[in-house]
């Protein structure tokens, strides 16, 4: 590591670093979110920076445009020593940031959302004019094409981050920094955006990715920092290195990225589909006759841009929305509206569902960590004294069990569950619901925003379940995902099943384009 | 932003709004050219200065117990119950129908009797509202302010031409039966050696400390009690876990309505002995900042109702031996509300601003 600063020390006499940072640190409280941070971006490249949840890289970021204010330590930028403030100063810096979550006026114009913040005067037509004008050149050179007078509310989400970027470059941006920027977009989106990358990279611009996807890492970027636990571990040129050892980089041992999984063992049918349809609360149909069979000892993986349907079918299987159609588990028939269709219900039944979204589903944030296990299951025997009373007691012993079986730190119940990180929130939801030794579990983003070290925990234990002849559903956006854990894979668009696949004879492409509600070769490949 | 140690979050933020709201007080008076260490003198003598005064605020601060226990109740549930002050007056209802309708042979069976009375009248009142919201989806804080003018007007209607006995010229009920007489605190063996004097508190301030323990029982001990928490907390992760949102929304609002109508075994039965005009005298409003104060726990607000019984206490002492105008009991209450209850988060900013300086001087002393 030390080498290669040197290395691109020495380069820095021809073109200077974009972006130099000196012993940058942050502390909130007693927890040092950044420590002694050196790292230097050469001009004209892309660089990554990856890390787990919790690494620091959200903070080194934000000190970068000015949200936070570093304890100690310089901002280089073009050579300058340049302080920032605020992201005032950091625009003026020419940095550009483009978030996870989109900074846009859903109901404004392409155009007006662009110039929102650089107005030039008082009247706007100036302005809107003006950036009609760039924004036409941009989308030559750029390959972001975007019409400048949709209404943002009606564009896709890839459209809406190259709005994003068009904000930033039209503010003259000459560093980009992206936050995560492929969490929402389909692989053909994500490949679009990273050819977007390297133009501008060919037209000089720097550019920063902040990912915490290794394969994006070695596509796209032509150097690659790694942070754990808010040091700058190493920096290493991407093609001198490996998927397998950045993993290790970032977690600090070695990491299976493989999933190790023996073959299936399918038994009879636990849980059947037929014409399931969902409509939401506006009447908009979500779901538009799917069905599906899952067999027990087997996972189903669904796979689909985020909100295609896959949240509504595990709402409804879980009891947290009304649907029509027909679903029989272990044969027998569940009811989908009125009496007998809720969640309680539900898991009377034997279905267990690791909710997509913990903080509004799975958790009570502010609820401690033993209230959280009985979460849906208090009216369980076990937890209660008498008729009267819940036994706290037997619940708290029941959460130290559980938090030691499943490596959940730190393992204190009384601690409340928002102070918990991302990955050991749901080791306690995962814990909680595939202890009941449920028949069927519906699994939702098991391991989003969840760190490496706990990922590689509960794909084992979603195998362990599968193998002790349990039935599975699983629904993730992540592609890597679907393909390494699950026995067959259904493809869905616009809340219908475009295609069944088997995981060894397809390929992220096929998926992808499935995804995008293209059939290549109908029939083609199902199983 | 740095969260603060769970002492200075329990205890001395409520002290410091306290604080600002004697300070602003204080200015107050001087600007009326009355003197704000005279005025706490007489307001401490008053209230807490003798036997005499502790029973007056004893009485006001059962009251606020009960209507502080119900706003605790229903935010619990994520419900903003500001109908206590309409619930309590048909809780007087139900007390005094339940005292009128035997001749009580004695006040134990009276008390039983009338605190379900109460309750159930209480409650019955809550009901409506309650299923608007669950069903309906009317927000129950528009229906519960306006369950409370139709409760009063319905109480003027009912003790002018229904329940004023004939020959009566005042608006009120006939007087109860002496077998429906509560001991007051002057009554009670052991304590008429403290209280000498008779007073209004009554042996309701024992039912008040009961509900209480109850209400922390049911809150953090039951099944029931965790539902309501978990319905609050996330109605999303609520509809996750099964539980049922119009069911919880209901019970809890029965519970708060019950018992905001219990005070009126204190006021009704216990002091005034038939049911009067307005009976509940702005307890039920007084109830949401005792349950804001005390941080939505049966333990802040049996403190927060004992603050606010020494205020009301305090205040009509203020009118009786200064020049000081009554109605600057209404100002400091008013003061107080604002700071304990709205203000709450600008002296939690300004101490978490506090704290974090201390511990990065702290960090920086260490390093």
């Amino acid at each position: 590591m030390a080498t290669q600063a040197q290395n691109m020390g020495r380069q820095a006499t021809a073109a200077p670093f974009a972006i130099e940072l000196k012993g940058i640190s942050k502390a909130f409280g007693p927890v040092q979110a950044n420590k002694d941070i050196n790292f230097a971006v050469p001009k004209g490249t892309i660089h990554g920076i990856i890390g787990e949840n919790g690494a620091g890289k959200s903070t080194l970021m934000s000190i970068l445009y000015g949200f936070y204010k570093a304890d100690s330590g310089q901002i280089f930028i073009n050579g300058q020593l340049t302080a920032i403030p605020d992201s005032q100063s950091a625009i003026r810096a020419g940095i550009g940031m483009v978030f996870q979550h989109f900074k846009l006026v859903q109901n404004f114009t392409v155009l007006e959302n662009i110039i929102l913040g650089a107005e030039d005067g008082a009247l706007l037509n100036t302005s809107l004019s003006k950036a009609r004008r760039v924004l036409r050149e941009l989308a030559q050179e750029y390959e972001l094409d975007v019409d400048p007078d949709a209404l943002v509310e009606d564009l896709s989400v890839g459209h809406q981050q190259r709005v994003e970027i068009l904000k930033a470059l039209y503010r003259q941006a000459d560093i980009l920094i992206l936050d995560e920027p492929t969490g929402v977009l389909t692989p053909d989106e994500a490949d679009h955006l990273f050819r977007i990358l390297k133009g501008l990279k060919d037209q000089g611009k720097t550019v920063i990715l902040i990912t915490h996807k290794l394969r994006e890492i070695m596509e796209a970027t032509d150097n690659v920092s790694v942070m754990r636990r808010g040091t700058m571990v190493a920096t290493v040129k991407t093609a001198g290195t490996s998927p397998e050892a950045l993993a290790e980089l970032m977690v600090g041992r070695k990491v299976l990225l493989e999933v190790d999984k023996g073959t299936p063992n399918p038994g009879k049918v636990v849980l059947s589909v037929e014409n399931l349809a969902v409509r939401d609360e506006h009447g908009v149909e979500r779901l538009k006759g799917i069905s599906l069979e899952i067999r027990a000892g087997e996972i189903l993986g669904i796979a689909g841009v985020a909100g295609n349907g896959q949240s509504e079918l595990l709402a409804a299987l879980g009891g947290m929305m009304r649907a029509s159609g027909r679903v029989t588990l272990n044969g027998a028939n569940l009811p989908l509206s009125g009496a007998g269709s809720d969640g309680q219900s539900r898991r009377a039944a034997g279905i267990a569902h690791v909710p997509e979204d913990r903080h509004h589903h799975g958790l009570i944030l502010d609820f401690s960590a033993w209230e959280n296990m009985a979460f849906g299951y208090h009216n369980a025997p076990q937890y209660q004294k008498n008729a009267l009373f819940m036994d706290n007691d037997a619940l708290i012993a029941d959460t130290e069990h559980k938090m030691a079986e499943y490596d959940v730190r730190p393992p204190i119940p009384s601690l409340a569950a928002k102070s918990f990180s991302g990955g050991n929130q749901q080791k306690i939801v995962v814990a909680r619901e595939m202890e009941r030794n449920p028949d069927l579990l519906l699994i939702g983003q098991p391991t989003r925003g969840v760190d490496i070290g706990a990922i590689e925990f509960i794909h084992k234990q979603i195998i362990a379940l599968r193998d002790a002849g349990k039935a599975i559903l699983l629904v993730s956006v992540e592609l890597d995902e679907i393909l390494s854990l699950s026995d067959r894979i259904a493809v869905m668009f616009d809340g219908r099943i475009m295609g069944l696949r088997d995981p060894a004879h397809t390929n992220e492409r096929e998926l992808g384009l499935l995804m995008a509600g293209v059939d290549a070769a109908p029939g083609g490949g199902a199983v | 932003m740095d969260r603060l140690p769970r002492w200075a979050d329990v205890a001395l933020v409520p002290l410091i709004s306290l604080l600002f709201a004697a300070v602003i007080s204080a200015l107050v008076l001087l600007a009326i050219g009355q003197s704000p260490v005279e005025a706490f003198k007489v307001m401490a003598t008053g209230a807490v200065g003798s036997a005499y005064g502790w029973g007056y605020t004893l009485y006001y601060a059962t009251s606020f117990i009960f209507t502080g226990l119900a706003v605790t109740v229903a935010f619990h549930a994520g419900l903003f119950n500001i109908g206590g002050e309409g619930q309590a007056q048909l809780g007087g209802l139900g007390v005094a129908l339940v005292c009128l309708s035997l001749p009580w042979p004695h006040w134990t069976l009276a008390l039983v009797a009338a605190t379900l009375g109460a309750a159930a009248f209480g409650a019955a009142w809550a009901a409506i509202p309650a299923y608007l919201q669950a069903k309906r989806g009317s927000h129950i804080v528009i229906t519960t302010i306006m369950f409370n003018y139709i409760a009063a007007a319905l109480l003027v209607y009912l003790l002018v031409d229904v329940l004023r006995p004939a020959g009566q010229m005042d608006p009120a009920s006939a007087r109860f039966p002496v077998g429906a007489k509560l001991p007051a605190l002057n009554d009670i063996p052991g304590f008429d050696l403290i209280f000498t004097k008779p007073v209004p508190a009554n042996v309701t301030l024992f039912v008040a400390l009961g509900m209480a323990v109850m209400v922390w029982a049911i809150l953090w001990r039951t099944r029931l009690g965790y539902q309501i928490r978990a319905f609050g907390k996330s109605e999303s992760a609520a509809k996750y876990a099964g539980i049922n949102p119009v069911r919880i929304t209901i019970i809890a609002m029965l519970l708060s309505g019950a018992l905001a109508g219990m005070m009126s075994i204190n006021n009704v039965m216990g002091e005034a002995e038939r049911l009067l005009q307005n009976s509940s005298e702005g307890a039920g409003f007084i109830g949401i900042a005792v349950a804001l104060m005390g941080r939505n726990h049966p333990i802040g607000v049996v403190l927060a109702a004992l603050l606010f019984g020494f205020l009301y206490q305090g205040g009509a002492e203020l009118g009786l031996w200064t020049s000081i105008p009554i109605e600057m009991r209404i100002v400091v209450q008013g003061l107080v509300i604002l700071f304990t209850g709205a203000l709450d988060v600008m002296v939690r900013m300004i101490l978490q601003r506090i704290f974090g300086m201390f511990r990065s001087f702290k960090a920086v002393g260490a390093a």
